[in-house]
């Protein structure tokens, strides 16, 4: 748009200066202090967080700067502790994510038709979403603790062997995304309600008429109808994930450990968030940290435009 | 009706509380108006005679507030008034004051320094605190203390002191007797004692638990492995740092020895396998998941806490410990440069350090580092009735004497951390010694950069 007005011939210029309306320029102050803030609090940290990578930078001597390059970034690539966090990220993303937003379609679905104690049901399905991320993980720390734990506990009470859900990789790694998947598949069901909503309901009505059952009425008609909204669930929960922090700080502090942002005792539940923050402010170690940062946000770009092409494509195909 | 007229005498009550209570307070204001802080000394003695806050940053714990001391100290000096900012651990309170330390700004005119961090200080930020040894009376100051509580807190020059000695944490043993007698075993202080005096018939001890028939089931000797490497580490020339103050984890002969012996009680199984200060190693001093631990002073108030009044009496401290006489914790109050109200901070921080100061916070088990108040009746003949009348001033205070502190340095939290998480990981998932330790050094690599 801004390309294609610049370079518009001079003799155009006049009648676009009068299209303008004489409020137009107000509109910068309005959003002005939107973009002071964003500017002071995201565009300079930004900018100088990309600056610091470049340096080796302890906390502890923050004035002492020493220009190395790409040095960290080549140092995060052979690290263990880097690749071992980008997996952790990438298996408890997936854990997390896929069956949560499969539940809230599904729920989406269901909470779409006229039940009794509707409404109920929608304020009930909202409630993790608002309850304290530390309050709730400290019960599912309780809930999974491998001594004193219900799970367990119950595992136990039917002859199953009993399972170590902190310090085993897998069950671990299953425990955070339960928190995960807990604390946000009514918000994004109720997303997906919303777009629902905007789904006429006269091809619900249609469909019923052509014999088409519940599952069929999901598959035909509110899948293409949510389409826009899956892509932008997809998108958020991507990024959510990727930043994964919270819960399975939370998760090991709630433990009682000391070094939280380890991830476990093997860092078997750390992720990329955590291991900025540990190498940040557990180790001082700030141009590795910003390395770290700089290099989940790339990770971050990436991933979001593999989900823009492939839900582009489909759409493409879909047409 | 009748509510309107209960509150109204709610109100009356709560107005006449208030009333009473500045009474009491302008009372007091007025009545030391002509004392100071020593009482023989004229003006001065509180480092300002101007109205003053001096504000004291730390993370909870120093029990200043709680032992009326600061209420004290605002009276001797009725024109200071002091106010306390806690963080939520002493590691959040070190990550602010570094970036209060970097800005130049925001520094409080009091600041808390804890082990953890002092060697940080010492190397890297004496320039940024006051010096110790340039204060009026600093000489005398020297004198009362600990030599190696003074010398943690200085330059390895030995030129700059950075602050003064709040507490310290010299070890013994505690434990509980009524397991060891039901296991059949010697449980009186003095026995255990003479059983307990080097780490190898430590481990032979619990390995006699452990093979009772008659101890609890699913009782174990110790809490965990960490809690033998993270005393015996101390016990060597070299704990993770050289001489410089330099990580030199590889060659040290610390680090060697508690790994050998924290390696063989997690082989032997006389260990619950415990991870320090979580909820399961709290829950297990009321459990009875573990007869005995390496219990610094301040460890006392914290099995209190967590085991509580139904087990007064049952547990007991052991005038021992393994392998000779260490510290675990402690901290310094020291005066950023910066300070908005330096000999006002000054002041204050000489007087908290102070002989009786020091002797009124052993009363919440802070053991003093001010040698003559560790060595004042009142401490050293002080006795513990929750762990079973033991004479815990003559405990402690004997061990506090003959302690020897090896050089310390940036990284020990970090790195110590890195080898409890790796004994851990041989008790509770059964790694192998030789992969816990190369998973312990890859981590200490990630730590020293």
């Amino acid at each position: 748009m801004t390309v294609a007005s610049t370079t518009a011939p001079a003799g155009v210029k006049s009648p676009r200066r009068r299209r303008r309306l004489p409020g137009a320029r107000i509109a910068y102050l309005y959003v002005l202090p939107f973009f002071a803030v964003f500017a002071a609090f995201s565009v300079y940290p930004w900018l100088d967080t990309a600056w610091i990578s470049l340096h080796d930078v302890n906390l502890s001597t923050y004035h002492d700067q020493l220009w190395v390059g790409l040095d960290n970034y080549k140092e995060l690539l052979h690290s263990t502790f880097f690749w071992n966090a980008f997996k952790n990220t990438i298996t408890i993303g997936i854990i997390s994510t896929v069956p949560q937003l499969c539940m809230a379609l599904g729920l989406a679905h269901l909470l779409n038709h006229k039940l009794r104690g509707r409404t109920f049901f929608r304020v009930a399905m909202l409630m993790p979403y608002a309850t304290s991320l530390a309050a709730a993980t400290v019960i599912f720390v309780e809930l999974f603790d491998p001594r004193f734990g219900l799970i367990d506990w119950a595992l136990h009470a039917v002859h199953l062997p009993r399972i170590d859900w902190q310090n085993d990789r897998w069950p671990a790694q299953i425990a955070i995304s339960s928190i995960v998947t807990w604390r946000w598949t009514g918000y994004n069901a109720l997303i997906y309600l919303a777009g629902l909503q905007a789904v006429d309901t006269e091809l619900y009505d249609a469909a019923a008429v052509d014999g088409a059952g519940r599952w069929a009425q999901f598959r035909y008609v509110t899948l293409p109808g949510l389409r826009p909204t899956i892509v932008f669930t997809i998108v958020v929960s991507t990024i959510g994930a990727m930043q994964l922090f919270g819960e399975p700080y939370l998760y090991y502090a709630g433990q009682g450990a000391g070094n939280a942002a380890g991830g476990g005792i093997s860092n078997q539940f750390q992720t990329l968030g955590l291991l900025m923050y540990q190498d940040g402010w557990t180790y001082g170690h700030l141009g590795l940290a910003s390395a770290v940062a700089w290099t989940m946000f790339l990770i971050i770009v990436i991933a979001v435009l593999v989900n823009l092409f492939l839900s582009r494509r489909r759409e493409r195909a879909g047409r | 009706m009748r509510l309107k007229g209960s509150r109204r005498r709610v109100t009356a009550s709560m107005v006449a509380v208030v009333a009473a209570g500045a009474l009491v307070l302008a009372g007091c204001g007025s009545s030391n108006n002509n004392t100071n802080a020593n009482g023989d000394q004229p003006v001065g003695l509180c480092g300002t005679t101007a109205k003053t806050t001096i504000t004291v940053g730390l993370w909870g714990g120093f029990d200043f507030g709680d032992t009326g001391l600061y209420k004290k100290y605002e009276q001797l000096c009725p024109n200071i008034s002091i106010k306390e900012d806690d963080a939520d651990s002493s590691q959040d309170y070190w990550t602010k004051l570094q970036t209060e330390l970097a800005a130049g700004s925001g520094l409080p005119d009091v600041s808390g320094i804890e082990i953890g961090f002092v060697a940080n200080i010492v190397q890297q930020h004496a320039n940024q605190f006051v010096n110790f040894q340039t204060v009026p009376g600093a000489a005398k100051l020297k004198a009362e203390y600990y030599p190696w509580k003074w010398n943690m807190g200085t330059t390895s020059d030995g030129t700059d002191t950075v602050g003064l000695g709040t507490d310290g944490g010299p070890e013994a043993i505690c434990y509980r007797p009524d397991l060891l007698k039901q296991a059949g075993l010697p449980y009186q202080r003095d026995a255990v004692a003479k059983l307990w005096s080097t780490w190898p018939d430590f481990i032979k001890f619990g390995q006699q638990y452990e093979a009772s028939k008659t101890k609890p089931s699913g009782s174990h000797f110790l809490d965990s492995a960490a809690s033998v490497f993270s005393t015996a580490v101390y016990q060597g020339n070299e704990a993770y740092d050289n001489a410089q103050g330099q990580p030199d984890v590889s060659n040290s002969d610390g680090v060697k020895t508690a790994w050998k012996y924290a390696t063989q009680a997690a082989a032997d199984h006389i260990t619950a396998g415990l991870q320090q200060f979580g909820t399961d190693w709290n829950k297990a001093f009321s459990s009875g998941a573990f007869a005995a631990l390496a219990c610094p002073t301040w460890m006392m108030s914290y099995i209190e806490s967590q085991a509580g009044t139904a087990y007064s009496g049952k547990w007991d401290i052991a005038p021992v410990l393994p392998g000779g006489a260490t510290n675990w914790g402690g901290s310094w109050i020291g005066v950023p440069e910066k300070a908005q109200h330096k000999a006002a901070a000054i002041a204050l921080v000489e007087w908290l350090s102070a002989k009786a100061q020091q002797v009124t916070l052993w009363s919440k088990g802070h053991w003093p580092t001010n040698q003559q108040a560790a060595e004042d009746p009142s401490v050293a003949n002080s006795t513990n009735a929750y762990f079973n009348n033991a004479p815990v001033g003559q405990i402690f205070g004997g061990i506090a004497s003959q302690m020897k502190i090896p050089p310390i340095g940036v990284y020990d939290t970090p790195i110590q951390a890195a080898f409890t998480t790796a004994l851990t990981n041989i008790e509770d998932k059964g790694t192998s010694a030789s992969d816990a330790w190369n998973g312990a050094m890859a981590n200490i690599q990630q730590i020293t950069g």
